[in-house]
């Protein structure tokens, strides 16, 4: 499979691979996936409270390059955004920006999930309603 | 210099050894009678080529040259030998029996057949890739026509007790076919000792070129025939028409030679690499050799590395060709069947790799290798949400995944 440049970049010089605190009140876990799928992804997310600006973004994927790339891609995006804005994000735009093929369109829905998950991980958290999209939509 | 990217998937295709180019080339322009034409020398001296090419062949295998039926390649003497015996043999029975980690070739064959009446008993293998001698003793009844099980496995390179399981077909007078593919000019393969009644191989597994495979078909005790698939000028004693490909041919023979003079150097050398290969990668924690090590080919290496997805190894990897037995990378979307026939869970199988070493590996191509996928293993693994969660002793099968 030819993978676009934006993908090899990713994957070859991946952003923000780490790990946040979950204990932390204003850290939001997502994790979506399943390792017999062949793509597990964890997304976090660290929120100033006072702003409801995301300050910082993590991620650890299991899976292809295209997946890898999703993730790493999202994490960028994320930092900087305020809660409300992140929710905006959608798969679509990571599919264009990285020139998916469309068997890998799933990696990005993936990615979208991810966000979400962390999302309405630290809404729970901090006494907010649970998100009605959050659960996977496939 | 070491050139990039190193060539280790030798189970697909190997590179022609240059002696056998130059043994074909003659026959593509100054030698280039059809062996069919008995009038004149042109036709002589193709026919000449081909007889000395069966005879080369002959001696790798212990068999009569008379034995050689020249195809395209392993498909085509796959299918020749299980359906040009279901048909010949219609009369005694319906029943084959074979295994679930044969090629697509036997598999399909043996299905296209189901579909017209024939019987067909899959055999499972066990954890190591080896059929249980005992169910297909079980399996044989007195309509069991053909046994066809491979020597040397693709993906996993392990070997089938060939010699117990041709005693079982004789006993209870059933044919046995084996698909040697990967075997001929490997390891010893002696038709008369491993009592085959039907083998295929290919000129492109061993050094030889593409296009041109064999399949041997036993004379005496018993005589062996098959219904011919296809009709023409009854070539190859009626049983495969279609002009001959001499170069091919004359090829396919070379590389025969070459791989019985240079069987036993290129073993011992061949294998000294895998093995330091496979004990190198194994230093990594969390992975496993895919297959019996005890009854396997000497050139092949499946190797599963836990917590990492093998198409993302493959990108890793960059620098070698390998094969993964991951869904992504082939055209089928489910991990390899034949690593989930030895019991591997999905994961497991989406995260290995196959290596296949040849005449003209290096061990500077091995020290590459041995790097190259450590750092990949590695880096991936410090990626891998999985990893961290098998670090942390956290058990995997007790999370509720997310299915999509």
């Amino acid at each position: 499979m030819a993978y676009s440049d934006k993908v090899i970049d990713h994957y070859s010089n991946p952003r923000n691979v780490g790990t946040l605190d979950k204990s932390k009140k204003n850290v939001g876990t997502g994790l979506v996936g399943a390792p017999e799928c062949g793509d597990v992804m964890r997304l976090q997310i660290e929120v100033d409270e006072t702003t409801n600006v995301i300050t910082d973004a993590k991620f650890k994927t299991f899976g292809c390059g295209s997946a890898i790339a999703s993730s790493s891609l999202a994490t960028e995006w994320l930092k900087g955004k305020s809660v409300d804005e992140a929710l905006n994000i959608d798969n679509m735009e990571i599919v264009e920006e990285l020139a998916l093929p469309p068997v890998k369109i799933h990696c990005s829905v993936l990615a979208e999930d991810a966000i979400k998950a962390a999302i309405n991980d630290y809404r729970v958290k901090n006494g907010l309603p649970e998100l009605e999209a959050a659960k996977s939509h496939h | 210099m070491l050139k990039l990217p190193i060539y280790l998937d030798n189970n697909a295709t190997t590179p022609m050894d240059p002696r056998v180019l130059e043994a074909m080339l003659p026959y593509f322009t100054d030698q280039f009678g059809n062996a069919a034409s008995r009038n004149h020398p042109f036709g002589w001296q193709a026919e000449e080529a081909v007889d000395y090419a069966r005879e080369q062949i002959a001696q790798l295998i212990n068999c009569d040259p008379k034995e050689i039926i020249f195809t395209s390649g392993a498909t085509e003497s796959d299918n020749l030998a299980i359906k040009g015996v279901y048909e010949m043999y219609a009369q005694k029975g319906n029943h084959i029996i074979t295994a679930t980690t044969e090629h697509k070739a036997v598999l399909d064959t043996c299905k296209h057949l189901e579909k017209q009446g024939a019987r067909v008993t899959y055999l499972q293998v066990n954890e190591e890739g080896l059929i249980s001698l005992e169910e297909l003793e079980a399996a044989m009844t007195p309509q069991t026509i053909l046994v066809a099980i491979m020597y040397g496995n693709n993906e996993i390179g392990v070997l089938q007790d060939i010699r117990a399981i041709s005693a079982i077909a004789k006993k209870h007078g059933a044919l046995f076919f084996s698909d040697a593919t990967q075997a001929v000019g490997k390891v010893p393969v002696d038709v008369i000792a491993d009592g085959i009644d039907l083998m295929a191989f290919t000129g492109h597994k061993m050094y030889g070129p593409k296009g041109i495979g064999a399949l041997y078909v036993r004379r005496k005790n018993p005589r062996v025939k098959v219904t011919a698939q296809m009709d023409g000028g009854g070539h190859e004693r009626g049983m495969r028409s279609g002009t001959l490909n001499v170069p091919g041919i004359v090829g396919l023979g070379k590389a025969c030679e070459l791989c019985r003079l240079e069987m036993e150097s290129d073993t011992a050398r061949i294998s000294a690499m895998r093995d330091r290969l496979e004990r190198e990668l194994l230093t990594l924690e969390e992975s496993y050799v895919n297959g019996s090590r005890e009854h396997r080919l000497p050139h092949v290496a499946n190797i599963s590395f836990k917590y990492v997805e093998g198409e993302g190894l493959m990108m890793g990897v960059k620098d070698l060709a390998v094969s993964s037995g991951s869904a992504c990378t082939s055209a089928s979307l489910e991990p390899s069947y034949v690593l989930k026939a030895l019991g591997l869970s999905d994961d497991l199988a989406h995260s290995s790799l196959r290596f296949g070493l040849s005449r003209f590996t290096t061990d500077e191509q091995i020290d590459y290798a041995i790097n190259h996928v450590k750092e990949a293993v590695t880096k991936l693994r410090e990626m891998s949400p999985l990893w961290e969660m098998f670090k942390e002793g956290i058990d995997l099968n007790s999370i509720e995944w997310a299915e999509h």
